[in-house]
């Protein structure tokens, strides 16, 4: 095209361009090279199936290294489906990788397992079937989810097409008020943004409401962005997010800011100063309102748990209002930690016997009430306060589901009611 | 073993009876998901477009070559790999469209179906039936009609070519050995 003027890029087109020999702009289909390509025990048996039809007698995995499965959904399997199909995955891989790279049904969440490992670092490009993957861009890494002939691919090739993004930047500032957390701050963002406000885009977070959040904080920032229709939310690793990966990987990498002059399809800014707790109603989780205005609804169940809130950060703001105090008698309170190290942590410090004094229902590290219902599904009715990250109806069984913070979430298995967190 | 980039066939346009492009083609209005337990490729053409008004009758009037015309966001709603494959059970050998939805591209792909951007085909005086030829690799299209001869499509990329030569995402996969 001649002289055309080259604008600076964005975060995923630098990652991109570490990643393919081909030219990175928005609209381009590139061939990607993945550091990490790994299956679920959802997806995984077909995932499986795929490369013994199409490859039969050959070798399925490029790079065994780099390959992995981790069972999170239903772990241990509580049906036979899941249990077969976990079966098929786990031969696969104990035939085919390293002991170490097969994470199995003890192991928690895999985004969050690969970001404590050290498997996934910033700037790595990994792939699974887990439609929250995307989750890695709390850590400034590339992750997708994708359906189980992609990833099939991915393990005998090591890479997969992508069509790079355009790229969205929101900058959020402000100090939110002190009942107030991350996941208040997500939903405030989905409320702002709705179901498609990223339709597949890339999102750059920025702003001093960002610069404030821990890794835990990140997590459950750019969790939720598959739910506001993006492809990836990235927030720029600070010296905290390098330093704990540098420690888990035991690996150098390069850390890729924006240029200035970047090219945003869209540039939001949102002052969340003082913002309140908010909760999103069924059906969806872009359905948000302020937690002070639905005040009084009858809660039945209540889940601290996911890929969104389940790390050690978000148990101890739980605990800090349920110390000492017991669950409504009316309300079963379900705690389940992201990981088998999360879990460690809290049996350490004492949350673990402080949740049982609560009267909690403690669980083995996975997805929780998410997917298929580890911990139990929701009768007709039935109301379900979960830190999750999706609400739509069925999904975690026949009740009404609400999305909130770990704090409003303790807050309303004290009262048996949805109430605004004291802190 | 290379295949013909230079495609030449029948167009169908997929209209409306007002003659407007209908957008917004959901992967259960292409292939209804009553049908998903079909796994036979052959068997999945006679359900295309069953549950599009107007256009039940669809796999009656398709011949083989035929170049399908679609409007904005084709393909949206589920991941349903038959959505595709039943358009290449009956012939179809490449669909231009104003829009897909994100899934329904990967598939597309994987499958080896060439998937043409052209933004606003719909508005030209191609209607179905008009013979036609388009250059994959340079998206330029020979017509009768002077309005869609100059139209400007997106020809296909390397990797669609890639895998549009070896036939799937998988033999693309083989090839690689
Ligand atoms: S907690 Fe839910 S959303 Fe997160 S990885 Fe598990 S199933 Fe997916």
């Amino acid at each position: 095209m001649g002289c055309q003027i080259r604008m600076g890029k964005p975060i995923i087109e630098k990652i991109i361009a570490d990643h393919t020999s081909e030219e990175v702009a928005p609209e381009k289909i590139v061939w990607l090279d993945i550091d990490v390509r790994s299956a679920r025990d959802f997806g995984g048996a077909n995932v499986v199936k795929n490369l013994e039809t199409n490859y039969p007698g050959e070798s399925h995995v490029a790079d065994p290294k780099k390959t992995f499965f981790t069972f999170d959904c239903v772990v241990p399997a509580n049906n036979l489906g899941y249990a077969e199909n976990q079966q098929i995955a786990r031969v696969f891989a104990r035939n085919n990788l390293p002991r170490e790279n097969l994470y199995d049904v003890n192991a928690g969440i895999g985004s969050h397992v690969m970001i404590e490992k050290g498997v996934a670092t910033p700037n790595s490009t990994v792939v699974g079937t887990d439609s929250h993957l995307n989750i890695l861009g709390a850590i400034g890494a590339f992750g997708q989810g994708m359906g189980d002939q992609d990833i099939a691919f991915t393990f005998k090739t090591g890479k997969t097409w992508f069509e790079v993004p355009y790229t969205m930047r929101v900058t959020i500032d402000g100090i939110p008020a002190k009942n107030s957390f991350a996941k208040d701050v997500t939903l405030g963002v989905l409320e702002q943004l709705g179901s498609k406000g990223a339709l597949g885009k890339s999102v750059e977070f920025y702003g001093t409401t960002v610069d404030a959040l821990d890794l835990a904080g990140r997590i459950t920032l750019a969790s939720q962005v598959t739910e506001m229709g993006g492809i990836i939310g990235l927030i720029t690793p600070d010296e905290r997010i390098i330093d704990y990966c540098k420690k888990r990987s035991g690996k150098d990498f390069p850390i890729h800011k924006a240029d200035a002059d970047a090219s945003y399809v869209e540039d939001i800014q949102y002052d969340f100063g003082g913002i309140e707790p908010r909760i999103a109603l069924p059906p969806n989780p872009a359905n948000v309102k302020p937690v002070a205005e639905i005040t009084g609804i009858k809660v039945d169940s209540v889940v601290i748990a996911s890929c969104t809130n389940g790390r050690y950060e978000d148990f101890a703001v739980a605990a800090r209002i349920l110390k000492g105090r017991k669950v409504h008698n009316d309300v079963m309170m379900k705690i389940v930690p992201a990981t088998q190290e999360v879990y460690g942590q809290m049996l350490k410090n004492g949350l673990i016997e402080l949740f049982y004094q609560s009267g909690a229902i403690i669980s083995n590290p996975g997805c929780a009430s998410c997917a298929s219902g580890q911990i139990g599904m929701t009768g007709e009715g039935e109301v379900q306060i979960t830190t999750g990250n999706r609400n739509f109806a069925g999904k975690q069984g026949k009740g009404d589901t609400y999305l909130a913070s770990p704090a409003t979430a303790a807050a309303c298995a004290l009262a048996g009611e949805i109430i605004v967190p004291e802190i | 073993m290379k295949k013909p980039t230079n495609l030449s066939g029948k167009a169908i346009v997929i209209k409306d009876t007002q003659g407007k492009g209908i957008d917004d083609i959901d992967t259960d209005m292409i292939f209804h998901n009553k049908h998903l337990h079909i796994t036979d490729i052959n068997e999945m053409g006679q359900h295309t477009f069953g549950n599009l008004p107007g256009w039940e009758e669809f796999p009656s009037i398709v011949t083989a070559n035929t170049i399908l015309i679609v409007g904005k966001n084709f393909g949206a709603g589920s991941s349903r790999q038959q959505a595709v494959d039943c358009f290449k059970a009956l012939g179809v050998i490449v669909i231009i469209g104003e829009s897909f939805g994100a899934i329904y591209k990967r598939n597309a792909i994987n499958s080896g179906i060439p998937l043409i951007l052209a933004p606003d085909i719909m508005t030209t005086t191609l209607n179905s039936g008009d013979q036609m030829t388009i250059d994959l690799t340079t998206g330029e299209i020979t017509s009768e009609k002077e309005d869609v001869q100059s139209k400007q499509v997106t020809p296909l990329s390397k990797v669609q070519l890639d895998i549009y030569n070896a036939g799937n995402l998988f033999e693309y996969g083989k090839s690689l050995e």
